[in-house]
């Protein structure tokens, strides 16, 4: 049964140095709040999982917290690239960072093949690709019933996964509208789950014009749940606020040099405590 | 009307590449422009479908990501990601996939992962995202890029996202049974996937191994060195050159005014 802690209790709790850990929202729903508690309490070691390693992995890259990113698209959608990992992989600094590489389709598969309990994840893929030579994990299985030849990577099982939803009730029962992106996986294949909320209720069951099909997780498989107003921005959540379009495109200037990143980080993360830092929408 | 800009008659020409009934998977960028301006003027019933799972998508505004919440809010359905690739993608229910691309080579074969070697790379880019699945599961790709000699090149630094290969090479090499890149729009020119006999990719006697794209039409007022002076491999000419014809004005406001609405992602 999820407990219900402060985000700082939390991080604390479930997050140490050298675990793999899935932060995951598919531009939408991002904790953000989440990523900078993990921050400040300067976990290292990290294996970091996802399919899109926008902001907040630049961020956790740039201040050293991961020795390896597992990842399908590393950008700053519609921004361009993403400096800090660029840092890292192109000069190792502030470290040298591994890269396991995969496409949106094989991370999908992975993830969803860790919440069925299985050891790998088979699809149709990576035919013709470059990304085959460059990733050990990539292999093949041939099919026994039709001999195709099928692409096979291991699922994914994070010890720890992370993500923002909406609302969750007073039993830990969890609610997300809009694009779900694959959180509901991550949280599945993990041996922890945190879950940060916009806002917490009495009864997802009692909400005027509720709809079963937005409850993605009973409270039974979720960790623990976090009160954390924005804490997805400056990504956004749908029905609470929009994507702060602008400082995506902001982020490209902060990060491209590595004294302004550390001055934005020590201003807007590490001289925050936790409580004020959501007021101000993470920024 | 102002001067029509390179860009928007790549816009408006690559968006005419695309028909009411098409389900279209739409890359972020370039191809995303094209693809609603289609929506908005002469394919009104288009599906477009962007890899953050959202359906049939309508929005007023071009998303900066793919993942924009207008994109969820003004679509028929919203998906998983892993329904998406599983059983939208990987399922054959796409006919388009609209693509753009760091580098591309003649042959269509895309890269988006690194400039440079792999383990000590010159420029670390992005990486395919949902590119090397929609490259070889739509039914036929298309392909948008402003050229120069450093997307346009003879041989590029990485295959991402399959397009037919090397020379001597073909789809079916690697079990893949679908059209691949058939047309290229660019800021310049039109460009089709044409075998030396100039047959098209869905001839029956298309010969894939020897394929390369063909510049079968130009933008007025671009001449052929402009072209050749833009692209690092030798260029081949379509015998009968067409001349891009102009953006309608109905196309231009349509576009303007979504450039316009969209001020901030853009």
């Amino acid at each position: 049964m999820a407990t219900f802690t402060t985000l700082s209790e939390a991080i604390r709790d479930h997050v140490s140095s050298g675990q793999s850990v899935a932060m995951e929202g598919f531009t939408h729903l991002i904790p953000f709040a989440a990523a900078h508690e993990v921050i400040r309490q300067g976990v290292e070691d990290l294996t970091l999982i996802r399919m899109t390693p926008d902001i907040i992995y630049d961020q956790l890259v740039g201040v050293g917290a991961a020795r390896k990113m597992v990842f399908s698209y590393a950008g700053n959608p519609g921004a361009g690239l993403l400096h800090r990992v660029r840092d890292a992989v192109e000069n190792a600094w502030p470290r040298a960072i591994e890269l396991e590489e995969h496409s949106h389709a094989a991370m999908a598969n992975a993830y969803h093949a860790g919440a069925a309990n299985l050891p790998s994840a088979v699809f149709r893929g990576y035919r013709g690709t470059d990304l085959t030579n460059v990733n050990p994990n990539i292999k093949s299985v041939i099919c026994p019933f039709t001999n195709e030849t099928l692409a096979c990577v291991p699922a994914i099982r994070p010890d720890v996964a992370i993500i923002h939803a909406q609302r969750a009730d007073r039993n830990g029962n969890v609610q997300i509208e809009g694009i779900i992106g694959v959180q509901k996986e991550a949280v599945l294949a993990a041996k922890a789950a945190i879950v940060t909320v916009e806002e917490i209720v009495d009864d997802l069951r009692a909400l005027p014009n509720r709809n079963a099909n937005t409850c993605i997780l009973p409270g039974w498989c979720v960790t623990a749940i976090c009160h954390v107003p924005k804490g997805a921005a400056p990504s956004y959540a749908t029905g609470y606020y929009p994507r702060d379009n602008d400082f995506y495109l902001e982020w490209s200037r902060i990060s491209s040099d590595r004294d302004r990143f550390l001055a934005w980080i020590e201003e807007h993360v590490l001289a925050h405590p936790f409580d004020a830092s959501v007021q101000e929408g993470a920024r | 009307m102002t001067t029509i800009s390179p860009k928007e008659y790549m816009t408006v020409s690559a968006g005419r590449l695309l028909r009411n009934e098409d389900v279209c998977f739409v890359g972020i960028g370039a191809p995303s422009a094209a693809c609603n301006l289609a929506r908005l003027t002469h394919a009104p019933e288009i599906t477009l479908i962007y890899e953050s799972g959202t359906i049939a998508t309508t929005p007023d505004r071009l998303p900066l990501s793919i993942g924009d919440g207008e994109l969820h809010d003004t679509a028929l359905t919203t998906v998983s990601v892993p329904e998406m690739f599983q059983y939208w993608l990987q399922g054959g229910r796409i006919s388009i996939g609209f693509l753009g691309a760091a580098q591309l080579d003649r042959r269509g074969n895309l890269n988006t992962t690194v400039i440079g070697g792999y383990d000590a790379p010159k420029v670390r880019l992005p990486g395919g995202g949902g590119a090397p699945e929609i490259a070889t599961q739509a039914r036929e790709i298309f392909i948008t890029a402003e050229q120069s000699k450093r997307t346009f090149v003879d041989k590029i630094d990485f295959l991402t996202s399959l397009g037919h290969g090397q020379f001597g090479e073909s789809r079916g090499t690697f079990g893949v049974h679908t059209k691949g890149p058939t047309q290229l729009v660019t800021d310049l020119a039109i460009w089709d996937m044409l075998d030396p006999d100039g047959l098209k990719v869905c001839d029956p006697d298309f010969q894939a191994q020897t394929a390369e794209f063909v510049v079968v039409s130009l933008h007025p007022g671009v001449t052929r060195d402009d072209v050749v002076a833009s692209v690092g491999w030798t260029v081949r000419f379509a015998p009968h050159l067409g001349v891009t014809p102009t953006p309608t004005p109905l196309e231009l406001e349509t576009l303007r005014a979504l450039h316009a609405r969209s001020a901030n992602t853009q």
